[in-house]
């Protein structure tokens, strides 16, 4: 009755409308030409990953040469499917989150092919995890009027500021770095956008502990790191350009997977309510029933979504999907607590770990109740993404401004 | 009351898509038809002129309506080409349903395009679908609006005695029906009758001892009626599990329909009111500059699409057939476009200020529409509850 395979986004080639000239059929072929010719079983982990991107059988949706066949995003489930049922070794996308979800698409909207061509095998392959330097302890969901400085020097930049709530930024290879050169130019004009090389001198790390008592985040701290110009994605003063596209990418990320029913946050409270009787409440049970629905609508909506994008790139309109997603983990997550009874008044455990990436249907029911207060603020909290919705989609008119000017005149 | 035993419908007949993936966006096909059905309502139903209707005597409008049915060809897209219809699906249906929703309109679609037709294609007497699909004759199921989905409202027409003169296949029906939607311009009501066995049964309305009576509706774009029957002559549909499946079929799939329509309806009040709160000039600057209506409109905005994926998903499972995911998939669309209807017309009325809360204002005709449709066909509670089946999720002892 549960049937996950009813909102498989593959099956649209039966249409015919979005019709690939490559069909499904295909690449299962080619995956097993593919395997024929390198045995998961006696292949080792890491050339066979290299051979899998030099195959274009990475993510089809990337060009030929970069791992892709140019396919619809949609052809992919049947890539990873094909795969997984023979059991190969994987990248492991969940440490590498921010790397294929953000740092990818970005390098490929704005990267120069000599930069493409360097950096999305290891990034897809999961040699080089990438984080995200950001938000800083002064810009937050003013990400615009961030002041980590890059100073030109020679054929680098020098970089001097600090970021946080960097997720992976202790075990990255590099990091997404938005930065200001130019502080006589309103804010928005005056930021550059780099990939900067985290395993060097002048990068500290140290870790951020949230409410749940983890570290899943960091702080990142830069006195005079150094970064190649070679190392520049986008022009010099077009950094808030090439950071919207990352942005657009991550609100797809959160809240945007494909999940089969009961999947997410909904499913260990529907667990819970079947295998205890005794707690069930006409009160609770009205809440359980409105969620239940909700969070399957949402799956349906996030399915339209993909297919609608199955050959663009995101737009404003994955504000939606974060929206909802928020909205329903915490709804959900308080629900759970509830149903929990005097165990609701327990947590598993206080000690600060560091998990490998963001988890945020493990753990128990007030685990998951704490950790999704974070999901209406990473990523662009609730209020901005509703202010994107009614100005980029709705088409509103903007605040009036108080922020015009060079950056370095604005009150701080 | 019975529960439903699942039932083939139109565009079942042999063909078995599951499992299956829906297709949620519109085709091509789908935009045109939309297209052609919006010129009509934008150019023969503007508000003003629904507005008016709704204080006329002839609530509906039969002028509009044989033009959607027999020129746009609206009456006959479930009813196959064999039998002059279109051959087309509740994929389509429902974009009809949209667009009708958007426009408020007085026509019978729902009635006679969606339950009828549903209910008579399940039943195999194929003998009125030529002429519904022409637009010549118009048809409702005589079950109240405000029924359920879940279970077989109990009849309270009876099968009565024949009289004198009366063949082998005519049959006389005496009884009251009450809270009938769309009901008033038919020619024919498919009528269940208590009898043993369960029958479904046609009514020609022009046939003596059948009366209708008009009731001041909350929404008068889809003015209600009572129908009274004595000693009425009839023809049989069906009967026994047959006339009881149709019945269930057609109220699922006008379950579906109604959602469609919820979700234009709601995108329509959505649209009207972001346009409004862009001219509307308060403080010096447009009101639609403040945050607290932004996020307001934002908030809609995120429901109305959260609403329209889960009508493309039901109208897409009503294409494939009737079983356990159709029924989920109708009640999501139903619980999630009637809740998030009513709110685009709380929202519009509150976000226009004074002038939402005038007579000369449509707003109102999209709020009594909006607040009847969610009690019309299962409310979205009840649609909810019978998650307790549909999703495994059993409510308290």
């Amino acid at each position: 009755m549960l049937d996950d395979t009813v909102l498989d986004d593959t099956v649209l080639d039966d249409t015919g409308r979005h019709g690939p000239k490559v069909t499904a059929d295909d690449l299962r072929a080619q995956v097993a030409e593919f395997l024929a010719g390198h045995d998961p079983k006696t292949t080792d982990r890491q050339d066979f990953l290299n051979a899998r991107f030099d195959a274009g059988l990475a993510w089809v949706h990337y060009p030929a040469g970069l791992g892709g066949q140019g396919l619809p995003r949609s052809l992919q489930t049947v890539v990873d499917r094909a795969f997984n049922d023979a059991q190969a070794p994987t990248n492991h996308p969940e440490r590498n989150g921010i790397g294929l979800g953000m740092a990818a698409p970005t390098i490929l909207a704005h990267g120069t092919a000599e930069q493409q061509e360097r950096w999305l095998r290891p990034l897809w392959t999961g040699e080089e995890i990438w984080c995200q330097l950001f938000s800083e302890p002064g810009a937050g969901s003013d990400l615009a009027g961030l002041s980590t400085r890059a100073v030109r020097d020679g054929d680098d930049w020098v970089v001097n500021g600090q970021k946080v709530w960097t997720s992976s930024a202790h075990m990255a290879k590099r990091g997404l770095l938005v930065a200001r050169t130019d502080p006589d130019q309103p804010k928005h004009q005056g930021l550059t956008y780099f990939a900067l090389d985290m395993k060097q001198p002048g990068v500290e790390v140290r870790p951020l502990r949230q409410i749940t008592g983890e570290a899943e985040f960091n702080e990142v701290f830069m006195t005079d790191a150094r970064v190649a110009d070679a190392d520049r994605i986008g022009g010099v003063g077009e950094g808030w350009q090439v950071s919207m596209a990352t942005l657009m990418n991550e609100r797809v990320s959160i809240g945007g997977n494909a999940l089969p029913r009961e999947g997410g946050m909904i499913a260990s409270a529907a667990r819970t309510w079947r295998e205890h009787p005794e707690l069930r409440t006409p009160g609770l049970y009205d809440r359980l029933l409105r969620l239940w629905a909700e969070a399957e609508v949402a799956r349906i909506a996030g399915a339209r979504l993909r297919q609608s994008l199955a050959a663009g790139q995101p737009g404003p309109e994955g504000s939606a999907a974060k929206l909802v997603f928020a909205r329903l983990n915490q709804e959900i997550s308080e629900l759970e607590v509830e149903l929990a009874g005097a165990d609701g008044l327990l947590y598993d455990d206080w000690t600060m770990r560091r998990p490998q990436g963001a988890n945020f249907f493990g753990r128990n029911p007030g685990f998951r109740f704490l950790r999704a207060k974070g999901n209406s603020i990473e990523g662009g909290t609730s209020e901005i993404l509703r202010n994107i919705i009614a100005e980029r989609v709705l088409g509103l008119p903007k605040e009036a401004r108080v922020d015009a000017g060079p950056w370095k005149d604005l009150p701080r | 009351m019975t529960e439903h035993a699942t039932t083939p419908g139109p565009a079942a007949s042999g063909k078995d898509r599951s499992p299956r993936s829906a297709d949620l966006l519109y085709t091509e096909t789908e935009t045109q038809l939309r297209g052609a059905v919006r010129a009509v309502l934008d150019d023969k139903a503007p508000w003003r002129d629904v507005l008016a209707r709704t204080e006329s005597a002839q609530t509906y409008d039969d002028k509009l309506w044989r033009t959607l049915a027999a020129d746009v060809g609206v009456a006959g897209l479930l009813i196959p080409e064999s039998l002059g219809g279109a051959g087309a699906s509740y994929r389509e249906v429902g974009v009809v349903a949209e667009e009708i929703g958007r426009a408020v309109a007085p026509v019978p679609f729902l009635g006679s395009a969606v339950l009828a037709t549903t209910a008579l294609w399940a039943s195999g007497d194929t003998t009125w679908l030529p002429e519904l699909a022409s637009g010549a004759l118009t048809a409702e199921l005589a079950i109240p609006f405000a029924a359920g989905t879940r279970t077989r409202p109990v009849p309270t027409v009876r099968l009565d005695a024949p009289e004198a003169g009366d063949g082998p296949g005519d049959y006389r029906l005496t009884g009251v029906i009450t809270g009938l939607a769309d009901a008033l311009p038919a020619d024919l009501l498919l009528v269940p009758a208590d009898s043993v066995p369960y029958g479904l049964y046609a009514v020609r309305v022009s046939s003596p001892g059948v009366g209708k009576r008009p009731l001041t509706s909350l929404d008068m774009t889809r003015q209600l009626c009572e129908v009274r029957l004595e000693q009425a002559p009839a023809r049989r549909v069906a009967s026994g599990k047959q006339a009881e499946d149709s019945v269930a079929a057609a109220l699922l799939a006008g379950a579906g329909m109604l959602a469609c329509e919820q979700f234009g309806l709601a995108e329509r009040c959505l649209e009207t009111t972001v346009a409004y709160v862009k001219e509307r000039r308060q403080f010096a600057r447009p009101v639609g500059s403040f945050q607290a209506i932004k996020h307001r409109l934002a908030d809609l905005w995120v429901a109305v699409t959260q609403c329209r994926a889960a009508a493309r998903y039901a109208a897409d499972w009503l294409a494939a057939g009737f079983g356990p995911e159709t029924t989920l998939a109708v009640a999501l669309a139903k619980a999630a476009c009637s809740d998030t209807a009513l709110k685009a017309a709380q929202e519009m009325i509150q976000l226009h200020g004074g002038i939402g809360f005038t007579w000369e204002h449509p707003a109102h005709l999209y709020l009594k529409r909006a607040k009847a449709d969610s009690l019309a066909l299962g409310t979205a509670d009840a649609h909810r509850a019978s998650l307790d089946v549909l999703a495994n999720l059993p409510g308290p002892e």
